[in-house]
This record gives structure tokens, sequence and C-alpha cells, in this order.
């Protein structure tokens, strides 16, 4: 019997997205015998109606909602409204993810002892380490039967693997495989291996590929203690005169409003409605929006160094022939300064359906020179650089002047990169273009980053509560009862995947709060 | 679109008959109704908004912002089929289509736009009018209507619609064998 929790209820802890974070928090308290209630923005729609459709499937599945976006950032230009690739459905973006799922290196949580004073760059250790989040690394891929860990085999290597492979052993690189992806790779969990589709993007309609949408929310609505509402789109926290949040206004699927009573709120509507939301709570008693002491609420806005590189053959490659992402290439993802950078990048294959490529090879582009490298499609391969951009407090998510339905400011994206970012870009391309012209590559085209799939750092870790919105737990310094639960937490961005970061720290998260609610602090 | 074999050639005039062999590629003549009609192709479109010629011109300018000499005719036609329907519901956009495609046959002179017989010249007319927003309206809308057509992914190499062909662990995922 699914649970269904009185609005005035307040004794649940209302959760604001079902993704990655707001997904595995819910379920996990739920497992602890806490009342949890999810406001999803976005539809239900189950794996089994997914469509094997680039277009149509960002129809169904993207964000779309308006923002707003500056900076000197490309994708400003190329997509003013379309900061980010990111999930409006239930489970957000672990719906449409790759699927990889790397742990952060040990000195990705403390880059400012580590890579020292950057200019510009507002660079701060984590309040936690790698020795502490091990054992949640470990639960999380177990969760999410991530391939390469707990005796599971990895995935066969497609055709874009076998290329990457062979340019990779050119090159002299020690460690190239097929990743370390929450895909299942045998059939486990009840749930189906991977049949190498080629949308994964699209959502996994065979259900083999990690998502919260069939695997945490069933779960967690199994036990009697999670209720998911989607189609509710939280407007606004509320709280009393002593700042304690008390519950939220959210408007339902028929754009009525309505009020749910929370004992404990968590935000997890991923790194721009998160802090959007925090800013449009602001009251008389937070002027400047909730839990924003330190100002840092949006700012520090990261999106990972990226760029892709796409090459063409001579012979066929067929490249979207299997998981979208296939392979990773880890030998650059150190911190090697004698590069020209700090931090490093991970190589990891990419494909894009024609339609895809066609719209993000090279945006505005067109002639021949566009032409031609279209018709290169079967035999293109592809990477995608996943790499540490540097947090600056100027890269920021802020409240625009432009309104949604309900009146309410949209969020502005304004983003520059940092010099180092450039750099490091630079050199991947320069990697990118040699690994695969050692194997043959007659015409490469570095591409320019997409509307960002990683979006992170708004609503920062901080040891101290003037440097950042949360502390060790992603509870806020400012107000006890108010928890931030998606990679808005993230102090700095690393070079991996952000997906099992994120999981984790739900994971222990969930142990946190349902520790503090038992005895009674919050 | 209709198939108009032997009962349109008849009525093809001898002028309509040079336009076609002049054009290469762009083998797309105007019958006396007003139709266009590519006879190699083997279709014929009702032109119902624009002039037959403004039609015709925007083919042709859809092929030259993106040229794929495998991709048959009927397939930029089908893409930029929506301005002809556009401008039979609404004057303004019938105006504003039929003003761009006569910029381009002003900056090309005798002949018009179409009359041009080298891509590279009617690409230098095209490359004066990227700043006007309806050159970025077509370039936009043919990312989606002319590579977003199912019919035109064979011709890439690219085979849509996997699941219900159970993916491809059976179909050539791993099947390159030349390195």
């Amino acid at each position: 019997m699914v649970a269904k929790f009185d609005s005035n209820d307040d004794s649940v802890v209302v959760i604001i997205g079902s993704g990655a974070g707001g997904g595995t928090l819910g379920n996990e308290l739920a497992q602890k015998g806490v009342k949890v209630v999810i406001l999803e923005a976005g539809a239900r729609t189950e794996y089994t109606d997914f469509i094997n459709d680039e277009w149509s499937s960002f129809t169904q599945l993207a964000w779309t909602d308006m923002r707003t976006t500056s900076g000197s950032w490309r994708v400003h230009k190329d997509f003013g409204n379309l900061p980010a690739w990111i999930v409006k459905s239930v489970g957000g973006s672990t719906v449409h993810w790759a699927g990889a799922s790397l742990r952060f290196q040990e000195h990705e949580f403390k880059t400012a002892t580590t890579y020292g004073h950057l200019k510009g760059a507002n660079l701060l250790d984590w309040p936690v380490t790698l020795a502490e989040m091990e054992p949640y690394y470990a639960r999380a891929e177990d969760k999410m039967g991530v391939t390469r860990t707990n005796n599971l085999p990895g995935l066969p290597g497609n055709n874009n693997f076998k290329v990457l492979k062979a340019g990779a052993d050119k090159l002299g690189y020690k460690e190239c495989h097929t990743g370390r992806m929450a895909i299942n790779s045998v059939e486990r969990d009840d749930r189906n291996s991977c049949h190498q589709t080629g949308f994964c993007f699209q959502g996994c309609k065979w259900g083999a590929k990690w998502s919260t949408l069939y695997v945490e929310i069933p779960k967690g609505e199994k036990t009697g203690n999670l209720e998911v509402r989607p189609d509710s789109h939280v407007a606004q926290i509320e709280h009393d005169a002593s700042g304690k949040v008390t519950g939220v206004v959210y408007f339902d699927k028929a754009g009525k409003m309505q009020r749910q009573k929370a004992r404990i709120v968590a935000v997890a509507g991923n790194s721009i409605e998160s802090p959007r939301l925090l800013l449009n709570s602001a009251s008389a008693k937070f002027p400047d929006g909730l839990a924003n002491s330190s100002g840092q609420v949006g700012r520090n806005y990261m999106r990972h160094m990226t760029g892709s590189v796409y090459a063409v053959f001579d012979k066929p490659v067929h490249m979207y022939r299997g998981t979208t992402m296939a392979g990773i290439v880890r030998d650059e993802a150190k911190h090697d300064p004698k590069r020209g950078f700090v931090g490093g990048y991970e190589m990891e294959t990419l494909s894009l359906g024609l339609p895809f490529m066609a719209a993000f090879l090279n945006p505005g582009a067109w002639g021949r020179e566009f032409t031609t490298a279209l018709d290169g499609y079967s035999n293109m391969a592809g990477m995608w650089l996943v790499g540490e951009d540097m947090p600056q407090e100027t890269n920021r998510i802020s409240l625009s002047d432009a309104k949604d339905k309900w009146g309410l400011p949209v969020a502005n994206v304004h983003f520059d990169d940092h010099p180092n970012d450039v750099a490091m870009r630079n050199h991947g391309y320069a990697q990118g273009k040699a690994l695969y012209e050692a194997v043959g590559a007659t015409r490469v085209f570095p591409t320019p980053p997409y509307p960002s799939t990683h979006n992170l750092g708004t609503n920062r870790m901080s040891e101290k509560p003037r440097d950042g919105v949360v502390n060790k737990n992603g509870q806020t310094h400012d107000i006890a009862n108010l928890f931030i639960s998606d990679g808005s937490q993230f102090t700095t961005g690393g070079a991996e995947n952000p997906t099992l970061t994120i999981v984790s720290l739900a994971i222990r998260q969930a142990e946190f709060i349902a520790n503090q609610m038992k005895a009674n602090v919050i | 679109m209709s198939h108009h074999h032997g009962h349109e050639s008849a009525k093809v005039s001898r002028r309509v008959f040079l336009q076609r062999s002049a054009l290469g590629a762009a083998a797309i003549a105007i019958t006396p109704a007003g139709a266009l009609l590519n006879s190699s192709e083997a279709w014929a479109l009702d032109v119902k908004g624009l002039k037959p010629e403004t039609m015709k011109t925007l083919i042709l300018v859809a092929r030259d912002i993106f040229p794929h000499d495998k991709v048959p005719d009927r397939f930029y036609a089908v893409a930029m089929k929506s301005y002809d329907e556009a401008a039979a519901k609404d004057p303004a956009a019938k105006a504003s289509t039929e003003a761009f495609v006569a910029a381009l046959d002003g900056a090309a002179g005798a002949g018009g736009y179409a009359g041009k017989a080298w891509e590279a010249e009617r690409v230098a007319i095209l490359r004066t009018h990227e700043a006007d927003p309806m050159f970025g309206a077509i370039r936009g809308g043919l990312v989606v209507s002319l590579y977003n057509n199912p019919d035109v992914w064979p011709i890439f190499g690219y085979e849509g619609e996997s699941y219900s062909k159970g993916g491809y662990l059976e179909r050539g995922f791993n099947d390159l064998d030349w390195l």
C-alpha cells in the first residue's frame, strides 16, 4: 500500500526533487522508518515509455522551463535559454545519465591545500575526506551495481571503445577500460543486463542502467514510508519566526497552489533550481534568501571542463551501436601541473545520433566544411572530456528579470571559463586528436561544450559558515532543519562524473538525518 | 507530395527542360501549372503560399546551407515545406520569405540566385546575408527538419530506433575489424 501523507502532517521529511540525491535520500530514509514526501516538478514516465529517438525523447524528458544565461561561455551564444541538459521527470537526471560511476581522488577533496592559490579561483577544501567517504562510496557502488566493483564484470567494448583503446595503446596510456558503469553487465537486482542499445541518454528501456526512477523509488514506496508526488513544482520554502523551516509551497498539476508542512526540508532540484529556490524564498528575516548568510548561495557554479573530440576514419565505426559511454582513459585525471594547469580530466567515449550530431558538433556552422564532417558519420568515433573546472564566485545562479508562469523570477546562469579551464580543455583536445590520429583518423573535430549535463557547486559545503552554504552533512549552516542533497553541495567538482558522489553523500546524509530525528535534535 | 510521371512530363515545356538540365543536382522544374517537378527523382510539389520560383530557390538555399551530394532534393524540399505552408496561412510570413529570396536574387543579379551555376557563387551570396534573421531561422530550422528525418538517416549510416530490435548486442555493436 503506497503511502499518502496529509499536507498538514508536519512530521514528514519533504524532499524537493527525485534524482540521484533526492531519490536516494528518500529511499534511504524510508528504509529507516522515516516518513518522506518527494515533490518532483516533472511527470512520472516509466522506463517502458522511454523513446529511442533523440528529439522526441528530449521533448518527453528534458527540463525546458525558462532560464536565462550570461557570460562569455559559448552556451550563452548558441543556446541562450538552455544552459543545461537535465531531466524534468521522476528520476531526475538519473533517467538520462550515461552511468559513469567514479570515485573522487583523495586530493580532489582538498584542492585549496593541493593546488594552492589560483587567481580568480575560489578554491576550498571539502569538509569531508576521501577516507570518510569510502564506506559510502562502497555502499553506493553496491546499490547501483557498478561494474568492476563487487565482482561485477566490466561491460564488453563496443566499436567506439575499440577505437579508443587502440589509440590509447599507441599513446602509451595505461588505464583504459570499459569503465566503472552503473549498468548491469549481468542480470542483477531483478533488472535486465545491458543490450548495447545505444540510447542511454534517452532513458534505458531495459532498466539495465541504474536510475532512482525504477530502483530507489519503488523500493522506498514498498516500505509504506515514501510518497512521490509528480507534477509538483515547489515555488518557495517557508519558515517560522525563529527561522526554522515549516514546509513548502508548490504548484500541482492543475496549477493550483498547495502547501505541504514538514519537519525537515531537503532540497535536491539540481544546481540551478536549488539555489533559485533558496533565493526565491527570501523573506523579511532572510532578505538575501534562505541559508545565505555567506552570500555563496548560487555562487561557484561549475559545469566541469568539458568538450568533445570526434574523428572520422576511412573505414566504418558505427559508434552509435552500444552504450553511449563505452570506455574511459584515466591517465590524464591526475594532478600534474607540468602540463600547464591544475587538476585533471577523464577521457570518456561518447556517441550522438545523427540528429544531435547535426545540432551539437559545431552549433551555428553551415556549408561544406560542416556537411563533409557529417558525411563521415558512420566512420566517426568520439570522446567526451570531463575535467575539473575552477570554482569562481562570479560564475553563479542569480534571479533573472524574466519570470515563470507563476510570476517567480527564473534562474540566470552566468559563466566564464577560467584560464585553467581553457588550458585544460586545449590539452584535452590535443590529446584526443593525437589519440585518434595515432590510429588513422583523417579528420578530427574539437567540439565545444554542450548545454551542461554536470551542474555543481551552487550551495557548497564548507567547514566555516562564511565560506559556503552547508556543512559536511549537507545541513545548511543557517537553518538546522534545511538540507541540500544534490550536486549543488559540491565544494569542488573533481575530474569525475558526479553521480556516484551525490548518491554516496545522500546515503550518508540519510544516516545523519535519521539519527538527528531519533535524538530529537531536529 | 504526389508522383506525376507520364501525365506531367507531356506538359513539360522546352524552357522547363533547359532549366532542369542546366542546374545539375538542383534539377527542379516549374510546371506550367505552377508546381515544382523533379523528374529524375520522380516527385512533384504543389506550391500554395509562395511563388513557385521562390519555393524552388528556397530548396536550393537549403541545399547550399547544408550541402550533401548524396542526399536527394526531396529531403531539402520536405525540410522547407513549412515555409510554403506558413506563407499560405499568414501574409506576414509570406512577405518576409518572399523578401528574403528577393534580396538573394537582387544580390545575384541577372538570372537570380538559382541562376548562379556554381555553388561557391551562391554560398558567397549567402555569407553576405548571414546576419539576416531569416537566414538564421532557415539554418536553425534545417538542423531538425533535414537531419531529423528518419528516411534520410540510412544515407548517413545511422540506424535509428534500436530497442524493438533487441539493441545491438546481436547486431554488430563490436563488429569493427580493422584495428
